[in-house]
Order: C-alpha cells, then sequence, then structure tokens
C-alpha cells in the first residue's frame, strides 16, 4: 500500500496519549508524521534541561509547559494533525473526559503507580479500546529484550517487563525511543487492520 | 491447586488464595502490575479479596517505572 493512502486512512482516527515525557513525546511525534488525524495529549509538567536527554523537546523550550511545547513540535512536523491538550493531571475522575472520543490510548507515564491507575481505569470504562502500555526501557542495550507483551485481546505492553529506571539504570534516548516507536507502530497496525477490515465487508 | 500462571502451569499447597497471597507466596509485592482472573481484570484495592481457585488461568504484566 501506499503511503499515502495510509496517511489518509489514518487521518480519520484520534490516539490519547497519557504523558508526555519521553514515550508520549516521541510516540506522539512517530503519529504525527504517520498522519494521524488527532490527538489528544495530556501532562502537567514542564519542560526540564534534565528531559532533553531522551525527550523531544529544545534548549529553548526549557520552562515551557510540555503540552505547549510538544503541539509547536508536532505543527511544525504536520500541521495536518489536529492537537487537542490538556495541561492537567490524569486522575481516575477526568480521564473519561479528556480520552472519551480516543479510538485507540497510548500509557506514556513514568510512574508505575500511574500507568496502573491508567490501564485499570481504561479497562474497565472502554473494555474494547486498545491501550497501548510502555513498560520496561530503562538504561541501554538489550535490544532484543523489547517486545510486546498482551494481556486479553485490547492491551499491549511495550518494552522489556523488567528493566525499573534508578539512578544506576537512567532513562536514554535510544532505549526510550524504541519503545515509543514500538507503541506508536502498535497504534498504526490496529488503526491499519480496520482498513483491511472495512476492505473486505 | 494448580493452575496457570501467564501461560505456565503453577501448582500452590493451598486450596484457593488470594492474589494477594499469591503475590506474597510468589514474592511478587515488590512491583506494580496487572492482574486478570480467567480475563477478568482484578483492580489493586481487589487484591485482598479476589480469589484464585483450582484450574483459573491468572495473567499478570509487570508496570515498570520509566518512560
Amino acid at each position: 500500500m501506499k503511503f499515502s493512502e495510509i496517511k489518509s486512512h489514518l487521518g480519520g482516527y484520534s490516539v490519547g496519549i497519557a504523558g508526555a515525557g519521553g514515550l508520549g513525546s516521541n510516540c506522539a511525534i512517530a503519529l504525527a508524521r504517520s498522519g494521524i488525524g488527532h490527538l489528544v495529549i495530556a501532562d502537567h509538567d514542564i519542560v526540564d534541561s534534565g528531559n532533553l536527554n531522551r525527550q523531544y523537546y529544545f534548549i529553548d523550550q526549557v520552562g515551557m509547559k510540555k503540552t505547549e511545547a510538544l503541539k509547536m513540535n508536532i505543527e511544525r512536523v504536520n500541521p495536518e494533525t489536529k492537537i487537542d491538550i490538556y495541561d492537567t493531571e490524569l486522575t481516575r475522575e477526568n480521564i473519561p473526559v479528556i480520552f472519551r472520543d480516543c479510538d485507540i490510548i497510548v500509557e506514556a507515564f513514568d510512574k508505575s503507580e500511574m500507568k496502573q491507575m491508567l490501564a485499570e481505569t481504561v479497562l474497565s470504562l472502554w473494555p474494547e479500546r486498545p491501550l497501548i502500555m510502555g513498560s520496561g526501557l530503562a538504561g541501554y542495550g538489550k535490544t532484543n529484550k523489547l517486545k510486546e507483551s498482551f494481556m486479553g485481546r485490547t492491551l499491549i505492553a511495550c518494552g522489556d517487563q523488567e528493566s525499573e529506571i534508578s539512578d544506576e539504570l537512567p532513562p536514554m534516548a535510544p532505549r526510550v525511543g524504541i519503545v515509543a516507536n514500538m507503541q506508536a507502530n502498535a497504534v498504526v497496525e490496529i488503526l491499519m487492520k480496520r482498513k483491511s477490515h472495512e476492505n473486505n465487508t | 491447586m494448580k493452575i496457570t500462571l501467564n501461560n505456565r502451569p503453577e501448582e500452590f499447597v493451598q486450596g484457593e488464595i488470594t492474589v494477594s497471597e499469591m503475590l506474597r507466596i510468589k514474592r511478587f509485592t515488590y512491583r506494580m502490575r496487572l492482574v486478570k482472573i480467567n480475563g477478568k481484570l482484578i483492580k489493586k484495592d481487589e487484591y485482598d479479596k479476589a480469589i484464585i481457585r483450582e484450574g483459573d488461568n491468572v495473567q499478570m504484566l509487570y508496570l515498570m517505572s520509566g518512560g
């Protein structure tokens, strides 16, 4: 299939991105480049110079809200992607509202407690909606350990499922970027299956 | 009892156990995770009540910090 056809199909979908750190910023850029029509991005953090070792921001954006900086960066890549940003901490209360109209949700938090909260909330609210998580990406190397793990039909976790960040095992651009792009890849794959399904019916 | 834990057979001396007990027995307590019993999501605040019985299919997904 030609890229123009892929892009035209992906333009009809909305993807929610929960967190705009290393996973969320890189995943959002990859999805915008692929032609996703609508991104809903939520984060309440600001860009810190320490984020630049892996997150899709620039030195002159240090101090900006991550949601605003990421929107700027996405618009420089693909101005056709519609972007809604929420400069707020995601909770069990606001997730149902913020991500209501998204076809797929990408979990892109840093803290495992937040990952669990989001997954429990999304799986209870929308059991049929795909949720693409990131789990296990600290350090460097071990590329072959990075994989997709499935739970049920709708939940995919990208990562090695074992390496947790610490002072001795920091998150770094190569491995975080791989996992963020694995998440974007899973989103594209799921949405493209809907195209072949449409064509067969 | 015999159960399936992440697609592998697993045996416990107990006849039935809660999710919390299983995590203690398997020394899984230090990690965050998602748990399903026979395809049904068990939320974190239900770990003390949710019972795993003979033949159950238990799935766990580990949630590691970092992103």
